[in-house]
């Protein structure tokens, strides 16, 4: 098998699935429609989930394994938990305890659990692009991105969008303020992709350290004294000003083990410009959503009182974590054709 | 390509089809189970605008009012290759525990949907007793399983398709028959 496949090629269409597609590996080719796929295949997972018998056989025998590289609560636990509402089994496979420590390249982990018969392989991955590696080793196998590197976490993003979508219908020409350390947020990049396909203006906001160089050179009207990003995005590094009327605001996790990189000289430096707190809040419309992927550094990127008050729709994206994901798991395994029968 | 097919068939008219359901829903309340704890349920999608229409003739005839819920069986099917709904709608289910639950669809075919019905109603509660209404019973089952209430029956050969149209969802009320050449 030639090891030159280009990305586009992992992203072939398969007409076969209702999703079209064989891996989720990003959410920067979803189309709008797609998305509202998901989103109404999440709907009725969410009413699965408010039953008092919490259990479908939709997905019954099928095989899902998880394979987390990296610390993960509520990723790996919702998928484990989607994928046993619909029947299906699923497997928890810890990199710690695998044979990757024992030298097993990634490509051969791919290979062994594609001839155990799984499914579906939910990876997350320290490295940029691993799971985009994995999926060219796939036969039958299909991969979802968990979460790569600094590049990309599709599902979180597809359940940032389910929740807007939720308290504010239509997304299209809505403010979405994301405010931290948008280069190393895998998070900030899939949701981008996501708001943009929705219509969404989008303004990035953090120190300049931490928003990404290709944003800024892109843009290509970039300039010290701001602005002006590719498409719809706008680069704010004031979030006072960036804030103004937005309609949801994202804050992001302020990764303090990436601190030896000193990309900003403290962390009350931080929270003196780039915190979510009730003032700046106050800018924004007055029933602006205040979102966070999780997990939260309190008073950090953003304040107790915000993290937990009105304008908090945190609890909803914990929530909505395993409707998403159920959507998903259905989507991307039932094959779809004609008529009723 | 697709060789196009023959014009379809015009089994029953507005008229005729609201006839029949105005029959269904006299004929649900006649028989001595009673109406008290009846419940319709309508399969997506076209069985739940026919499951409002009945029970808004029975609420004229007998000023009671039916609740009315809808189901998605799409995470029920066994078939998983032949017919999988494309996207998937959130099921409204009234309580069910005890309550004659009548299961309303538009076309009766293999089974295998009310079989899938079945078993979500079941997840549901434990109803008293569970029935089926169907607007065209057209043969061909390969389950065992009988309406109680049919508005039409129709011997059609399985390369036949039967297509209820609704007003609320196909801006006409009608059924025809096509035949399918591919």
């Amino acid at each position: 098998m030639s090891t030159k496949i280009e990305a586009q090629e992992l992203k072939e269409k398969d007409p076969m699935y209702s999703l079209g597609r064989k891996h989720v590996l990003d959410l920067d080719d979803f189309s709008s429609e797609e998305l509202e796929t998901i989103f109404s295949s999440a709907d009725a997972m969410a009413e699965v989930m408010s039953r008092d018998i919490k259990k479908v056989p939709s997905l019954r025998g099928k095989i899902i394994m998880t394979l987390f590289y990296e610390p993960s609560t509520r990723t790996r636990v919702s998928f484990e938990q989607a994928g046993k509402v619909l029947s299906a089994d699923v497997i928890n496979l810890a990199a710690s305890a695998s044979s990757s420590t024992k030298g097993e390249s990634l490509i051969n982990t791919t290979r062994t659990l594609e001839a155990m018969g799984a499914d579906v392989v939910v990876v997350r991955h320290p490295h940029s692009g691993a799971p985009y590696l994995m999926a060219r080793y796939c036969d039958r196998l299909r991969v979802i991105n968990a979460g790569d590197g600094r590049h990309a976490h599709p599902t979180q993003g597809l359940v940032d969008l389910y929740t807007v979508r939720q308290h504010l219908g239509d997304v299209s020409g809505k403010k979405v303020v994301i405010v931290g350390d948008i280069t190393h947020s895998r998070v900030a990049r899939s949701n981008l992709w996501g708001l943009l396909a929705m219509g969404a203006r989008v303004t990035l906001s953090g120190p300049a350290t931490m928003i990404p160089m290709d944003l800024l050179e892109n843009s290509g009207t970039y300039s010290k004294n701001n602005n002006k990003g590719i498409g719809d995005i706008e680069i704010d590094t004031n979030l006072d000003r960036a804030i103004d009327s937005a309609d949801i605001v994202m804050a992001l996790r302020l990764q303090l083990e990436r601190q030896e990189l000193s990309l900003f000289p403290t962390i009350r430096e931080y929270c003196k410009y780039w915190q979510v707190n009730e003032t700046r809040l106050a800018k924004a419309k007055q029933n602006v959503l205040v979102m966070h992927p999780g997990p939260i550094n309190e008073g950090i990127e953003i304040t107790s009182a915000v993290a937990h008050g009105i304008h908090s729709r945190i609890k909803d994206q914990v929530k909505n974590g395993v409707a998403i994901r159920m959507a998903l798991l259905q989507e991307l395994l039932l094959p779809k054709t004609g008529d009723d029968v | 390509m697709n060789i196009p097919s023959k014009q379809p068939m015009r089994i029953m008219d507005e008229e005729s089809l609201d006839r029949a359901l105005t029959r269904i829903a006299h004929e649900i309340c006649e028989t001595s189970i009673g109406i008290n704890s009846l419940v319709l349920l309508g399969v997506h999608t076209r069985g739940v605008p026919l499951a409002r229409r009945i029970a808004r003739k029975i609420e004229l005839s007998e000023s009671v009012v039916v609740p009315v819920g809808s189901l998605d069986i799409g995470l029920y099917r066994d078939d998983l290759s032949a017919g999988y709904s494309p996207s998937l709608k959130a099921s409204k289910i009234p309580e069910l525990t005890n309550k004659r639950v009548v299961i309303v669809d538009d076309v009766l075919f293999t089974g295998r949907t009310i079989r899938a019905a079945m078993d979500a109603i079941i997840d549901f509660g434990r109803p008293q007793v569970i029935q089926l209404a169907v607007v065209v019973d057209r043969g061909h089952r390969e389950l065992p399983i009988k309406p109680d209430y049919v508005g039409k029956n129709i011997p059609t050969s399985v390369d036949q398709k039967i297509r209820v149209a609704l007003t609320e969802i196909d801006t006409f009320d009608a059924v025809e028959l096509k035949e399918d050449i591919e």
